[in-house]
Order: C-alpha cells, then structure tokens, then sequence
C-alpha cells in the first residue's frame, strides 16, 4: 500500500538533480571545483558570478556537454535516479533532447538558421519519432503560439526574426517535447532591456505552467532576482555563497557577494 | 502561528574593514492566530530588519523563529519558498514586478502559483483591484508606471489575494486617502476573523490602534552597549 | 588491348586488399559508411573515382563490364571509364545489363531487373545524408553511432513546408535494415524501390570523400517519408517516345526551339532492347 502511494504521488522530497562534489579542471586551472546542491522539482537555481568564475564551466558539466573530471550529477530519471556523468553517452543525448533542454545565449547556436521555424520546432518530435507531418506541424504552430510569435511566421527562416523572436523560437524548440529541467546560459544577454522583460515574464509563465525545474546561468542581478528561487554565486571556480535569492542579494554574507551586489547600479 | 525566541542579527561588512555591525539581540515575540500585533519604535530601531527575518529576506544570526511550524531561521530555501507559497503573507512597501506583467496577472500571480485554475485567480484579483479603487483600465497595464499610491495598493492586492494564515505589513496604509486607507483595514480586519496571524509596522496611530491587539516595541531587542 | 605497363585494373594488388577489406566490412554492416584510404585515380574527382576504385577491387579477368551515365552507355564518364578498364584489365564490355557480371553506374539503376551473382557500383559524390542540415562529420558519425536520425525527417519537413510535397526527387535518404541511414547517390527517387531485397551486391564509392558503403543482396531498404506523406517513386507522367514503355524513368529532351520535346528511356539498353523486341513509342519507327 505503501508502495502504491508512493508511485502515485512521488515524494517531493526526491531532488530532480542532485550534484555531488563536481570538479574540472583545465591543466592546472581550475575550471570548477567541488560544486554540490540539490534541486528540486519546479525549483529555478540561478548561478551568478563574473566573467571566469566557472559558471559556465559548470553549466557545461551540469548538461553534459563538458566531462567533468569528479564527482556525480544525479537525475531523477523515469527509471530512478542515475549519474549522468556515467552513463552511456546515447542514453545521455537521449536525455538531452527529450528531459532537459539547453537554451544558448546566442540564438545561433541553438537554432538551425537555415530550417524554418516550424522545422526547428519539430526537430525534437522528429527526433524522438514523430512522423505525421499534419502533427508536427500542429504542435509546431501551438508552442509558436506559446512563445508569442505569429502562426503565420511558421515557414520563415530564424534569420528573418529579431533578436527576441530568435530567443523565443529557441525556447519554444527546447520546450516542445515537454522536457523536466532546463539550462539557460545567459538568456536575457544580448537583447534590449525591453525585450528581456518580455522573455522574462514569458520564461516564468512557462515555468509555473509547466512546472519546469531551471538552472540559469546569469552575470544580471536583476534577471536572477525576478526568475530564481534560490541563488548561487561562484568566484575562481568555487561557489562562496548560496541561499534563497532575496537573501543572498539583501543580505549577503560573503565579501565577494557584498562586492557584486554593490556594484550594481540602482535603478 | 509566528513565534520568536533568542533572535540576533549583525550585520558585517567585509568590504568596509570587515566591521560587524549587531542590530538585534535576543528578540523575542508571538502572534497567535486571529491576532494582529504591532512593531513599534524609532526609525533604525530594527522594525523592519525583523519582519525581513521573519520573510527570510534576512538571515538571522541565532535564534528561532517559527512560522507554522517551520523554524525560518534554520529552514532550506525550498522550505521558505513553500511557507511563503502556502502560509506567509508580506506586503511591503515597495512593488517588485516583471516589467510588462499586466497589474491583474500581477495580482493573481500568488493564487497561480498555489494552482488555482486561472480564471477563478483573475476573477479574485478583480474584486480586489475594484475594492481597492483601481480603475478597471489600469488592469490590463503594468503597475511600474502608476503613482506611489496605485503601487502601493496594488501591493496590498497581492498580499491579499491568498488568505495566508500569516501576514507580514509593512506601512500598508502608507501614502493612501481616507477611502482607501478604510478598505485596507477592513480587509486587515477581515484576515484577523478568518484567522490570520499578523505581524505589522504601522506609523499611523490610528490605525494602528483599530487594528492591533498588542504593540511590541523593537527597542527591547537593541543590543546593550557592552556587546 | 590491354596496357602491359599497368597492373590488373590499374591499383597494385595491395591497393585492391585495402579496398577489398573495406568493402567486406560494408558487406558486413550494411549502409555504414567505411572510410578507405582512397588513391588518386588518372581522372578528375568527380568523375567516378570512387566508383572506379571499387570496379578495379572487384573485377576479374573473367568478368563482364557495363558502365553507364545516367542510364546510358554512350555518354563521355560511361565511355572513358569503360575504356579505362578495357585497357588496364582487358576485360570483356557490354551494354546489355543481362550479360554484364559488374555494372559501374552513375545516377540511375537499370530497369532491367539483376539477378543473383551481379554487382552494381554506384559513384557517390558526397556519400553523408546528414551534411545539409549537420556540417560537422564528427557529429554526423555520433548521430549514426547512436541512430539519431530525426535531422532526415527535418529536411523532409522542410520539402513539405516549402513545396507541399516531398519535392527532394534524387538522393532520396534511404534506411536500411532499420539502422543506418544511407544516401543512395544521385539516383532519382524512381529507383529507390530496387534498392531493396535485390538479388544483387550493390556497392557505393566515394573518392574524393573516401568513403565505401554496401547493400548486400535482399537488403531490406525503405525510403523515409512521414505517415501523411508517404513515398512516391515518382516519374514524368508519359510512355517512352521511342518504345512505348510505361514504366521507365524518362529523360526528357528538347527537340527544337518551337517547345517541341520527346520523353525517353533514361536507360539506353532497355529502350533498345524493346525496340529490338518490336514494340515502339509515340516517334518510334514503328509508329510512323
């Protein structure tokens, strides 16, 4: 009986990531080192620090495209928890494409310029099968919907879109397929400060609808306090303070911390 | 419902000679459910420092405090994320917003959070937009570019559109009229009869007369010279 | 008539082991594509180097040797490498595809069905299905390591999307046996039902990519296309102007500049083979 309910409403309990003593290293340079933290389902982590600090080091490690040299990054799979670092690496693409997705800062790197934005879309249904073009377009033309970017744009190449719109249509590819986790390399970077409220506000609708767990990764302050529950921040590789988000920027423990929250201009 | 014993608080400063700063010591109070107790005392005296604790905006440097059951100061960030999902309320003096969020989506922001289905939290946020005097224009706009007043109502809005079994004020009938200064009240007066524990910062005397049962005064907890 | 200064088919015998070797191991994985280390040939790249490489690994002096261009015997690539191999190797040469033993083609697959004991060697000039959406081939070998085939069905959508239909009408994707996706060479998608189960070996060259790929007989080959639009061996709509066949892939030529035209067997020796036979087309010497 036990056992029953506990299939039926899993523990919230039970992290959806949980990393244990991660390290790389580059030669003798450390790239990141020791980073642990649990996340959990429908949590967003935030990661700030300046450029070098190894956030995105770390993000790497974290989505598996850097191996890392130690330690364990555990997913709640379907099968139970397993180290993502070990695994084969097809179960691990597999992953990639259908429970996490990756959304780049620079449009072009996680967009086909040269497909239309419906065959960006599809790309994840096709990948993991689907082979009804009628569907694939449909689900396409609904998640185009989803991220505000007209039906009728459906067969335009990324190339023709604005900064925002490219940003959208890549969230609205790395979404389809309906994945768990999301990591976000500076998403906001490189767009106006007008069109970064609107990815905003659209990112935290879909995280609450979809109830998506997120780890963004972020230099903005000001992105991280409107996006992330909690709050990571890294200096030389090493994380030197983490805690729920408001704390961590209203009452910042560590020197390093207090030196980035005071330098952020006020608005 | 809120319980504090043994609070501390210091501040340091580790790029200004790493001075430490102590603002709170030893720091005790309770509201029990249905009751409204008020913060009292001068500017600076740590009325707000302790409310920031209590939200867990600030970290405390010993002590407990324990809102439904779950000690703020010891507790992980999920578990604050949940109590202030779930149990505490806080409406502060300033309005924090996604720019271009319209002010009835940021209204109901708190009810879609806990899964109420959409319409049921607009239509909650609408009657609290009218009672509070919002024209109903405005709903369809972002609040960054209303008056203090219209922030600040919009601010009491939110707090309120989830009946949390704890609420946190701070200077909530601030910079409003008459009119709406008595639909803030009535409406603190409405939680205490549903049964909510309230912790509040009112600087106008009146108010805070009508609506709290007790005061406590922050500067009991000033640290003594000595530390 | 052969050239006593060259080797047997031109490559020294070592040569013929190293590709030997890589066609047994396409042989033995059917549609994966083996890397060899491709020699330069007396021809331009372009030219069927690959597909010449092949020839000569497999030929013996007893065999049969058709070559054809897009069907036909008579154009210059069939010709010259024909000649090639006549001289190097002083095989025997045919344009009947039923007596030839090894058929070096270029684009097309003959009508003429093969028979157990024949082999077809394709020239590929970019043997990598995957190149137009994905340039990089260390990722183009992952996705094949791990059957991460949906970027075939992406461009299949882009055709749809742009044309309405699967307007892609040669080097249409193939997979076979259910793992590797394959690019058939330039044949027109007419021809890729014959690619499947057929009695024959068929063998894929790649020079300048330096690349050997295999179909070993009765392959099961299935052509990718989405439930709603399914695969259509296409052809022009008409019967052969000289022989009257329905069923062939068809060249159309232009007669004269008044938009006359004629539609003909892409495949020289079956039209001939039909005309011999007695039947005739629409401008064929019976039906004038």
């Amino acid at each position: 009986m036990d056992f029953m309910q506990k299939s039926v409403a899993p523990s919230v309990e039970t992290p959806l990531l949980s990393v244990q003593g991660l390290t790389k290293r580059y030669g003798a340079r450390i790239g990141c080192a020791d980073i642990g933290f649990d996340l959990f389902p429908g949590e967003v982590l935030g990661i700030v620090g300046e450029s070098g600090s190894g956030k995105s080091t770390l993000l790497s490690c974290l989505a598996g495209h850097l191996a890392p040299d130690e330690g364990q990054v555990i997913f709640d799979t379907a099968s139970g928890p397993r180290d993502t670092v070990t695994m084969p690496e097809a179960e691990r693409r597999r992953m990639a494409r259908t429970d996490w997705a990756y959304v780049h800062q620079n449009p072009r790197d996680g967009l086909r310029m040269g497909v239309s934005a419906g065959g960006n879309v599809g790309e994840r249904l096709m990948a993991i099968g689907a082979r009804h073009y009628g569907e694939i377009r449909e689900t396409a033309v609904d998640w185009l919907g989803r991220v505000e970017i007209a039906a009728d744009r459906i067969d335009d190449r990324p190339r023709a879109f604005s900064g925002g719109m490219q940003q959208r249509l890549q969230i609205a590819r790395n979404l389809v397929t309906g994945p768990r986790l999301v990591f976000m390399d500076e998403p906001t970077g490189g767009l106006d400060v007008s069109v970064q409220a609107r990815l905003l506000d659209l990112l935290r609708g879909l995280v609450r609808e979809m109830g998506l767990s997120a780890i963004i990764v972020t230099h903005d302050l000001a992105v991280v306090r409107l996006l992330a529950d909690r709050l990571m921040v890294m200096k030389g590789g090493y994380v030197v303070e983490q805690g729920l988000t408001d704390q961590v920027l209203d009452d910042p423990q560590h020197a390093y911390t207090q030196l980035l929250v005071s330098s952020v201009l006020q608005v | 419902m809120i319980e504090i014993r043994n609070l501390s608080k210091s501040f340091t400063l580790h790029n200004q000679g790493s001075a430490v700063i102590p603002v709170m010591q030893d720091a005790a109070l309770h509201v029990a459910a249905g009751e409204c107790v008020g913060l009292i005392g001068a500017s600076g005296a740590g009325k707000s420092t302790l409310m920031r604790m209590v939200w867990g905006n600030y970290l405390a440097a010993s002590g407990v405090i324990r809102v439904g059951g779950l000690d703020v100061a010891s507790a992980e960030p999920r578990q604050i994320i949940r109590l202030r999902r779930d149990t505490l309320g806080y409406v502060s003096q300033f309005l924090r917003v996604v720019p271009r969020v319209p002010t009835r989506e940021v209204v109901a922001e708190p009810l879609l959070n806990l899964g109420v289905p959409p319409d049921q939290a607009r239509d909650r946020a609408a009657s609290l937009l009218a009672r509070l005097n919002i024209p109903e224009r405005l709903w369809s706009l972002s609040p960054t570019t209303f008056s203090g007043g219209e922030q600040q109502r919009v601010n009491i809005a939110r707090g309120f559109a989830h009946g949390y079994p704890a609420l946190l004020l701070d200077e909530p009938t601030a910079s409003l009229d008459a009119t709406n200064r008595e639909v803030v009240l009535a409406l603190i007066e409405e939680a205490k009869a549903r049964g909510a524990a309230i912790l509040g910062i009112f600087h106008d005397e009146a108010a805070r007369a009508r609506v709290c049962d007790r005061v406590v005064d922050v500067r009991d907890f000033t640290p003594k010279a000595a530390a | 008539m052969t050239d006593q200064s060259y080797n047997f088919a031109y490559l020294d015998e070592q040569t013929k082991r190293m590709i030997r070797r890589a066609i047994l191991k396409g042989v033995a994985v059917p549609g994966y594509q083996v890397p060899f280390a491709s020699r330069e040939m007396p021809m331009p790249y372009g030219w069927g180097t690959g597909g010449v490489q092949v020839t000569a690994a497999c030929l013996t002096p007893d065999d049969t040797l058709k070559v054809i261009d897009q069907g036909a015997d008579d154009t210059t690539n069939a010709v010259s490498i024909r000649k090639f191999f006549q001289r190097t190797a002083g095989v025997a040469v045919t344009e009947a595809t039923t007596e030839a033993t090894i058929i070096q083609t270029r684009h097309r697959i003959p009508e003429t069905a093969l028979t157990a004991g024949q082999i077809l060697v394709y020239q590929v000039p970019i043997p990598e299905p995957l190149r137009f959406l994905e340039p990089r081939e260390t990722e183009t070998r992952k996705m094949h390591e791990l059957e991460e085939y949906g970027l075939m069905h992406v461009k299949l959508y882009e055709d749809i999307a742009r044309h309405g239909t699967i307007a892609t009408a040669y080097d249409y994707p193939v997979r076979v046996e259910g793992r590797y996706v394959m690019d058939p060479s330039p044949i027109p998608k007419f021809d890729n039902p014959k690619l499947s189960d057929s009695p024959a070996l068929q063998l894929f060259g790649a020079g300048r990519e330096q690349r050997i790929y295999a179909l070993p007989p009765f392959t099961h080959v299935v052509s990718l296309d989405f439930d709603d639009h399914p695969f259509v061996a296409s052809k022009a709509p008409h019967d052969c102007d000289l022989c009257g066949a329905g069923e062939s892939y068809l060249d159309e030529v232009i007669t004269d500049d008044q938009g006359g035209r004629m539609f003909v067997c892409s495949d020289t020796d079956f039209c001939r083979s039909r005309v011999a036979a007695g039947h005739s087309g629409r401008l064929g010497a019976g039906g004038k």
